[in-house]
């Protein structure tokens, strides 16, 4: 065959490479196509198409690239057509390969008609990975069916009406889609294209950031929809078997098991299971903390929270029994078979106190075998360890190699010794490679294969080194500890409810605990004058509520006292021939009051203004009501805490303490009470969650909630005005769910219908706002009646 | 109704106790007895009044136990009202030793009704019959509670604490528990260590999230059920986890525990 000068010349198809390749022809007569670019790719892909696909599947692929030829965007989607779409027959199976075209040549076309034109070609790059993750064509579908809404969603358009604005996501959400479809399932990715769809649809350059996996929230969202179990979720359980098998407390730091890359997307990363011991004279004192990796998904018929324990058993053993060895005159190769040793030390140990751990282990033990490993073409020392290691914990197994044998019996004799120690076992080891050492082992190329063991720890507590090294300082630091800093607490990160979404927003809002600077308590004191009257009042009722004293039940049929009068009333009627009352007996019974309150307090910047019909300000009289009832519950000895909100978008909301549970209504804070500046906004939601926190700590039979606000639920970066509200009644219900008791006071009429929908029927609405005082006072007094 | 222990109730003796409570007996001092729950006070009680052969009465006191409880109560009838005695005076006329299981349970002003037959005075007061119980020579009266669930609200009065001679219980150690575990129920003593060994796990959680540690008795109802056939992992969950916590997280972590423990 002659050589072809490939061009535009169609004359030049008789003398092409596929001159006697009918089909080759026949395709590229259908795909009829004159781009100079689209021919080298043609050439590229058509036997290997015609070697996967069917006649009917070939014909309606290149079809199809014939329309996408002629659409008049370039050689892009032509290009990538040619090159992908047999890989997507392939992974979603031939019975589906022509309906999986017409819905993907209908996504194609409305992509060409809309301003998304320039994501055909992405879509058809990730579209192959894509259909190999997924597997299955209806998951495919339900791929392009959110991929279609996706676009329709984020596409701008100015006026409202015409779609013009190109979506500023769509590319690069194709372009991430296939690395995130390997860590996260079908549904976790549609909930993290929902969430950063509906956090920004109107915000175009934080949509490109999300969807490049540039910003923090799209990577928090990607945690919680990993599929596996998280390290945080499983913490608690892990300690609490660290205490119940070792005694021993340890801080638990997650590992990342994945790292985002702009350019590539979410990548798997390999940790090891770490740990670090600050060691004191009582081991009750010594300072534990594992590293462990962030995410675990079941492996080998092994639960991920059994593997979790494994890996903290294994250190906690190696905490208890191992002891550091002086590295420096050590190679490598000696280094890693001591370590190797030890771990199975530890391992049999571990199997022989706790025979149900046995299961799991061997379970997740890689199935290594003997002479899996090449010796002429690497290095077979790590296999040799991992055989004989296995050897040890399973005794079944038949050894081949008679020398691993032997070391395999003096190892266990060895382990027989009540005496053993890390230095004995270590001095095994060392024979061990010097006996066995081949000149192979020196080779380039490791045989990793089967030698890393799930639970096994990365021994860096091992090893001391007297001289420096160069090794960087990876050990896992602990977060910084709760150090209080004068103004502010670190801050806390709340989640927030998004009621389009039905889910919640992870870690959306920032609070930040601030203890309220202090004014003149003489201030309020003042205030209290003005009230003189109304304290006498409530002091009668406080007096008749007050726990004091007994009350009596009578008319009880199994009570603890015989009533008299009624006993005789009884007596009389027998005589009387009448059937007498059984129940002539009474109960005597003790007042007590349990009960824990918090009250909320909105100091946002409409606090300021002028109340109306008096001269004072919506705060002073608020300053006012809130001293009278602290001061009324102090004389009831409920236990009250304080505090006050307000907000400055979602990365600033601050809450003032004002008085807590243990303190005493005080010069101290009334001080504090004194001194409130209101300003901001409301972000009611973050301040009723954070509030919530230590009243749910507290051991009261009775925990009650209230509210004082003057508006709306509402922040600066806030456009929806109901999303606010839901979110406050989404806590507020949850609230409720778990028996604390909600109650709202509204100081402006006008938002009536807000507060409805956050606290139902719980709320109280005030019009005179001057007699608020009062109305706070005998609303709690009618409440805890 | 005879008050009388008959079969010989089993009783590991952990130290000297048996000796020190003929010494307080002989005195007919009062006496309390303090540990957590299920360790063995009840059973030890019984057991010096089946050595002493001396009737022996049980009273389980309660929040709503009222002095009249204690002491008796009126009751009609047909022929108009009787007196009827309660426990503490049944003992107090038979000279028996009764015994107040988990006193602080009860009112205080339940329990100031025993302080006249705790001192010298031995006698006790029945207002409603005008009559005053001189009680029996043999009459000793002896208290238990839980000082783990001492509360502000629930505690003896010093007042009262003051009128008794103490005993401290606690689980017993490993060896003996295993001990006790094979006479009670005739379980194999390596399932009885495996057992102890759970149960010492668990106690090790007391505090962190566990108001109580495993008792001696659940250790024994789950050597019960091994000995029924049920197999061990499960009896252990039936009487050592399910009961005691119904935090899932503690529950895994015990359960755990178990899983590892059982081959």
């Amino acid at each position: 065959m002659s050589s072809t000068h490939a061009g535009l010349d169609l004359s030049a198809e008789a003398s092409s490479p596929w001159a006697d390749e009918p089909q080759v022809q026949a395709g590229w007569a259908l795909l009829d196509c004159s781009l100079p670019a689209v021919r080298p790719i043609f050439e590229a892909t058509a036997h290997e198409a015609i070697r996967r696909l069917t006649p009917e599947t070939l014909l309606a692929y290149w079809s199809a690239g014939h329309t996408l030829g002629r659409l008049g965007r370039g050689a892009e989607p032509l290009i990538a057509w040619l090159t992908y779409w047999p890989e997507v027959v392939e992974a979603i199976g031939d019975e589906h390969a022509q309906v999986c075209l017409e819905k993907t040549m209908a996504l194609l076309m409305r992509m060409h008609k809309s301003p998304n034109s320039k994501a055909m070609a992405p879509l058809l790059f990730s579209l192959g990975p894509t259909a190999h993750c997924l597997g299955s064509f209806s998951l495919l579908k339900a791929y392009l069916h959110s991929v279609s809404n996706f676009m329709d969603a984020t596409t701008g358009s100015i006026h409202g009406r015409q779609a013009s604005l190109a979506s500023p996501g769509l590319i690069d959400m194709l372009a991430k889609t296939p690395s995130l479809l390997q860590k996260l399932s079908l549904e976790g990715w549609q909930a993290w294209l929902d969430f950063g769809q509906r956090a920004y649809a109107n915000h175009p350059p934080q949509q490109v950031e999300y969807f490049s996996l540039r910003s923090t929230d799209s990577l928090a969202v990607i945690q919680r929809e990993r599929h596996g179990l998280l390290m945080r979720d499983a913490e608690r359980i892990l300690s609490l078997s660290l205490k119940a098998l070792w005694n021993t407390q340890a801080h638990f730091e997650p590992l990342p098991t994945a790292q985002i890359d702009v350019a590539l997307g979410l990548q798997e990363k390999s940790v090891l299971p770490c740990i670090q011991i600050d060691r004191h004279s009582s081991e009750a004192d010594d300072i534990v903390t594992m590293g462990l990796p962030d995410v675990l998904d079941d492996l080998s018929g092994v639960r991920a929270i059994n593997r979790y324990l494994l890996m903290t058993m294994h250190m906690a053993a190696h905490k208890r029994w191992s002891t550091p060895c002086i590295a420096d005159n050590w190679s490598p190769s000696q280094r890693v078979a001591v370590e190797w040793f030890e771990d199975t030390r530890i391992d049999l140990k571990l199997m022989t106190l706790w025979p149900g751990l046995r299961h799991s282990m061997m379970a997740l033990y890689p199935p290594v075998k003997e002479g899996e490993c090449n010796e002429a073409t690497h290095a077979c020392l790590l296999h040799r360890l991992s055989i004989f290691s296995r050897s040890v914990l399973d005794p079944s197994i038949e050894l081949q190699d008679a020398g691993l044998s032997d070391w395999r019996s003096r190892f266990i004799d060895l382990l027989n010794d009540p005496a053993v120690n890390t230095e004995r076992v270590a001095q095994l080891a060392l024979q061990f490679v010097a006996k066995t050492r081949r000149p192979t082992d020196s080779q380039a190329e490791v045989y990793f294969t089967h030698t890393q063991v799930d639970w096994r720890d990365d021994n860096r507590h091992l090893w001391r080194f007297i001289e420096e090294g160069d090794e960087e300082d990876t050990s896992p630091s602990r977060s910084a500890t709760s150090e209080e800093e004068l103004k502010s607490l670190p801050p806390q990160l709340y989640p927030e409810w998004d009621e389009a979404a039905g889910n919640e927003r992870p870690d959306w809002v920032r609070v930040y605990e601030f203890l309220h600077p202090s004014g003149q308590a003489s201030d309020i004191d003042q205030l209290l004058l003005k009230h003189d009257a109304l304290s006498k009042k409530l002091k009668r009722v406080i007096d008749q509520l007050k726990p004091q004293g007994r009350t009596r039940t009578r008319h009880l049929e199994f009570g603890s006292e015989l009533d008299l009068d009624l006993a005789i009333a009884a007596q009389i009627d027998i005589k009387a021939g009448l059937i007498p009352s059984q129940r002539i007996e009474q109960h005597f019974k003790h007042i007590e009051r349990d009960l824990s309150v918090q009250l909320v307090m909105d100091l946002s910047a409409s606090l300021n203004e002028e109340a109306p019909g008096t001269r004072q300000t919506v705060l002073q009289i608020s300053q006012e009501a809130v001293s009278i009832l602290a001061w009324a519950l102090s004389e009831l000895g409920d236990s009250l805490a304080i505090g006050g909100f307000h907000s400055n978008t979602r990365h600033d909301v601050r809450y003032m303490h004002i008085k807590g549970f243990e303190e005493s209504w005080a010069e101290e804070t009334k001080a504090r009470l004194a001194a409130i500046q209101p300003a901001y906004s409301t972000r009611m939601g973050a301040a009723i969650r954070h509030a919530s926190r230590p009243l749910m700590s507290r051991k009261s039979a009775k925990k009650m909630l209230l509210v004082l606000t003057d508006g709306e639920p509402s922040d600066v970066d806030v456009s929806d005005p109901q999303y606010l509200t839901h979110d406050a009644r989404q806590i507020v219900k949850e609230l409720q769910a778990q028996g604390v008791f909600v109650w709202c006071i509204q100081l402006h009429p006008d938002f009536e219908s807000s507060v409805r929908t956050i606290f139902g029927d719980h709320c109280t609405l005030v019009d005179q706002i001057q007699k608020l005082p009062e109305i706070l006072a005998n609303l709690f007094i009618r409440l805890t009646r | 109704m005879t008050w009388m222990v008959v079969d010989e109730p089993l009783y590991l003796p952990l130290g000297d106790e048996v000796a020190l409570y003929e010494a307080a007996y002989a005195a007919r001092l009062p006496v309390m007895v303090k540990g957590p729950t299920g360790c063995g006070k009840s059973r030890f009680i019984e057991h010096m009044a089946w050595r002493l052969k001396k009737p022996f009465i049980t009273v389980a006191c309660n929040e709503d136990m009222t002095a009249s409880d204690l002491v008796g109560r009126f009751l009609l009838d047909q022929q108009g009202t009787r007196w009827v005695d309660g426990p503490l005076t049944q003992a107090a006329r038979m000279g028996a030793i009764c015994y107040l299981d988990e006193v602080v349970e009860a009112r205080q002003d339940t329990t100031v009704v025993i302080h006249a037959l705790t001192d010298h005075r031995r006698s006790l007061p029945i207002d409603k019959k005008a009559e005053l119980v001189q009680a029996h020579p043999d009459f000793q009266l002896v208290i238990s509670y839980n000082p783990g669930y001492q509360s502000v609200m629930k505690d003896l009065k010093q007042s009262t604490k003051q009128r008794f001679v103490a005993f401290d219980f606690d689980y017993p150690e490993a060896h003996k528990e295993a001990q006790i575990l094979v006479a009670e129920t005739g379980v194999t003593q390596a399932i009885a260590d495996v057992l102890v060994r759970i149960a010492t796990s668990a106690r090790a959680l007391k505090g962190h999230g566990l108001t109580e540690g495993v008792s001696t008795r659940l250790l024994v109802y789950t050597a019960i059920l091994i000995q029924q056939g049920v197999s061990p992992a499960a009896a252990c969950r039936m009487a050592l986890v399910r009961p005691i916590t119904d935090d899932v997280d503690i529950r895994q972590s015990l359960d755990h525990v178990i899983d590892a423990c059982w081959a």
